[in-house]
């Protein structure tokens, strides 16, 4: 699967009451989410995300509280997926767990700017620069966490595995 | 080689005789947690799942206590969610409010966490219960719910760091300064996918409330769990709590750390995280003493009946009020805290000092209610994150300190020692 998007950049430790703060976790509506998402940080953020942008974080992005509203509203957002240096580890599950693409790339995190033109090969786990012409080979999922993704999350990778069918 | 606490609890949890940091395994789950704000997405995920009835009724526990007593219609609406759930699937334990409060508090005060459990909670503070010798950790909704249709869950085995505390602890210095010191040297990543053992003897003559404040804040270090010593001060707690037979683990002799890291209590004084982020410590005496406009005493990490006694301690002893420009929210932990302290005479004693003591609830922690910050106001708080909108507006600025220093900037309405008093 391949996704293009451009870049929205942001530091190291993004945590969840950044990305969507509490006030607003008192519904679980992706769009109500989305349309707050980042809004402490970046006002811009929420007003001019395009379906299919990418997300572009330092290192720990979405530590902080469990909330899964954090990925909901980014997916919600539009955003296609997330790279960052590395990801707290109860982000790092829920994303997969809804299934919202994220990779671990450092250097393809640390050399992306602002409005880059970003394209993803989530198969073959790459990340290609449209303005630097680089190709980044992110860190690639155990093959456990890869079924889930493949299942397109964990209710459905559960159901299959429990033979409930569709 | 031997064993660490977290590799040995997810082997006796698993189908194997034993595993190392590093394994992908599927454990069975003791106890699985969540709370008014995760629940909701869980329920959802549940009735997605489609296997109708949860796996046991007995150690599922949906604890309404973020935005409860409900702050608003929409929140009303979500712990409605939970009480029809907890209803239809004929729960065990039920948490109304009036009756229970902060789950972090309320589950390991009632002998619902046990040693050698594994609890998966939907609340990141889910790792406080390392404390009674649980492997204890948080995740999303949609895990919670998988965990309640299957009573399993997959975990990563985690590496282990050691973390030794020696000399004796100052006066006025608590497990929340040992454990914000803890996370002031190895950062807010410090500990990312990795179990936390705290030894040596600072640990040992440490009562259960500041064990319990220390794992709590391990994923301030961005860890997955942490764990106390199974000790007599551990037993004595556990053994007049437990609602069932448990097993307790002790870590082997050589088993294998990825770090160790020393501290120095003798040397130790009173630390706070300064604005916007759990790892920004500093020593109390090198803080500037701004001017404070509200203290915030409670919270899943603060808010037991030791928390408290600080608090009362200090106002008796000094015979001083709170500042009168200083907003005073003192909240206990759960209702049986907030009995303790009724019979206690504290909570008439706060309120006569000018503070305001509320039922229990996670409340101003994350900004919900009871004490919402504005932009530019300055607070200190014995809670566990100060990241920027927290506590409320993005630009008001939060101090995490120990209850003793929240006492003392609350009487002189700056950030202040008790010494100072």
């Amino acid at each position: 699967m391949k996704l293009e998007g451009k870049v929205w950049k942001y530091g190291d430790n993004i945590d969840t009451d950044v990305i969507i703060p509490a006030r607003y976790l008192v519904t679980t509506d992706p769009k109500v989410l989305a349309a707050h998402c980042m809004e402490d940080l970046d006002e811009s953020f929420a007003q001019n995300v395009q379906p299919g942008d990418i997300m572009v974080g330092g290192a720990n992005f979405g530590c902080g509280s469990s909330r899964e509203h954090a990925p909901i509203s980014i997916k919600g957002a539009g955003v296609s997926c997330i790279v960052a240096e590395s990801f707290a580890r109860i982000f790092f599950r829920n994303a997969i767990n809804i299934g919202l693409p994220i990779l671990e790339s450092a250097e393809a995190a640390r050399d992306a700017q602002p409005g880059d033109s970003l394209s993803v090969d989530l198969t073959a786990g790459t990340i290609t620069n449209a303005r630097t012409g680089k190709t980044y080979q992110a860190r690639p999922f155990p093959p456990f966490v890869l079924q889930i993704i493949e299942a397109g999350g964990l209710v459905p990778y559960t159901r299959h595995t429990l033979g409930i069918e569709i | 080689m031997g064993k660490t606490l977290a590799e040995k609890i997810i082997a006796a949890h698993s189908d194997q005789a034993e595993v190392s940091a590093g394994d992908l395994v599927t454990v069975d789950v003791t106890v699985v947690m969540a709370n008014d704000i995760t629940a909701p997405i869980a329920i959802e995920s549940f009735n997605a799942v489609g296997v109708g009835e949860v796996y046991n009724p007995d150690n599922i526990m949906l604890v309404p206590s973020h935005f409860a007593p409900n702050k608003d219609i929409k929140s009303a609406e979500q712990t409605r969610t939970l009480a029809t759930f907890a209803e239809a699937q004929a729960l065990t334990h039920r948490f109304q409010v009036g009756r229970a409060g902060i789950e972090h508090v309320v589950l390991p005060e009632r002998g619902l966490v046990l040693p050698g459990d594994l609890v998966i909670g939907g609340d990141s503070h889910t790792c406080t219960y390392g404390a009674v010798g649980a492997f204890a950790t948080g995740m999303g909704s949609t895990d919670v719910a998988v965990g309640m249709a299957t009573g399993k869950t997959w975990l990563r085995v985690p590496e282990t760091m050691k973390f030794v505390y020696n000399g004796k602890r100052q006066p006025w210095v608590y497990g929340k300064d040992m454990i914000l010191r803890t996370i002031g040297e190895i950062t807010v990543d410090g500990a990312l996918y990795r179990s936390m053992e705290f030894t040596g003897e600072g640990i040992a003559d440490l009562p259960m409330s500041d064990r319990l404040t220390m794992t709590n804040m391990v994923i301030e270090a961005g860890g997955k769990c942490g764990f106390m010593p199974f000790d007599e001060v551990a037993q004595a707690y556990v053994d007049a709590r437990a609602t069932r037979p448990y097993t307790p683990y002790f870590a082997d002799d050589d088993a294998e750390y990825c770090s160790v890291h020393e501290f120095d209590l003798s040397t130790m004084e009173p630390q706070v995280a300064c604005p916007y982020s759990p790892d920004n410590v500093h020593p109390i005496s090198q803080i500037k003493p701004e001017k404070v406009d509200q203290v915030f005493i409670g919270s899943c990490t603060n808010g037991r009946f030791e928390d408290l006694a600080i608090v009362a301690d200090i106002l008796q002893r000094t015979g001083r009020e709170f500042h009168p420009d200083v907003r005073v929210m003192i909240i206990p932990g759960s209702q049986a805290v907030y009995l303790d302290a009724l019979r206690q005479g504290w909570i008439e004693l706060f309120t006569l000092a000018g503070g305001a003591v509320s039922v229990s609830t996670c409340g101003p922690c994350l900004g919900g209610h009871m004490g919402v910050l504005a932009g530019d106001e300055v607070c200190v708080s014995t809670s566990n994150r100060n990241f920027r909108g927290r506590m409320g507006h993005r630009d008001a600025r939060v101090f995490l300190a120990n209850p003793a220093i929240a006492a003392a900037s609350a009487i002189m309405g700056r950030l202040a020692h008790p010494d100072e008093l």
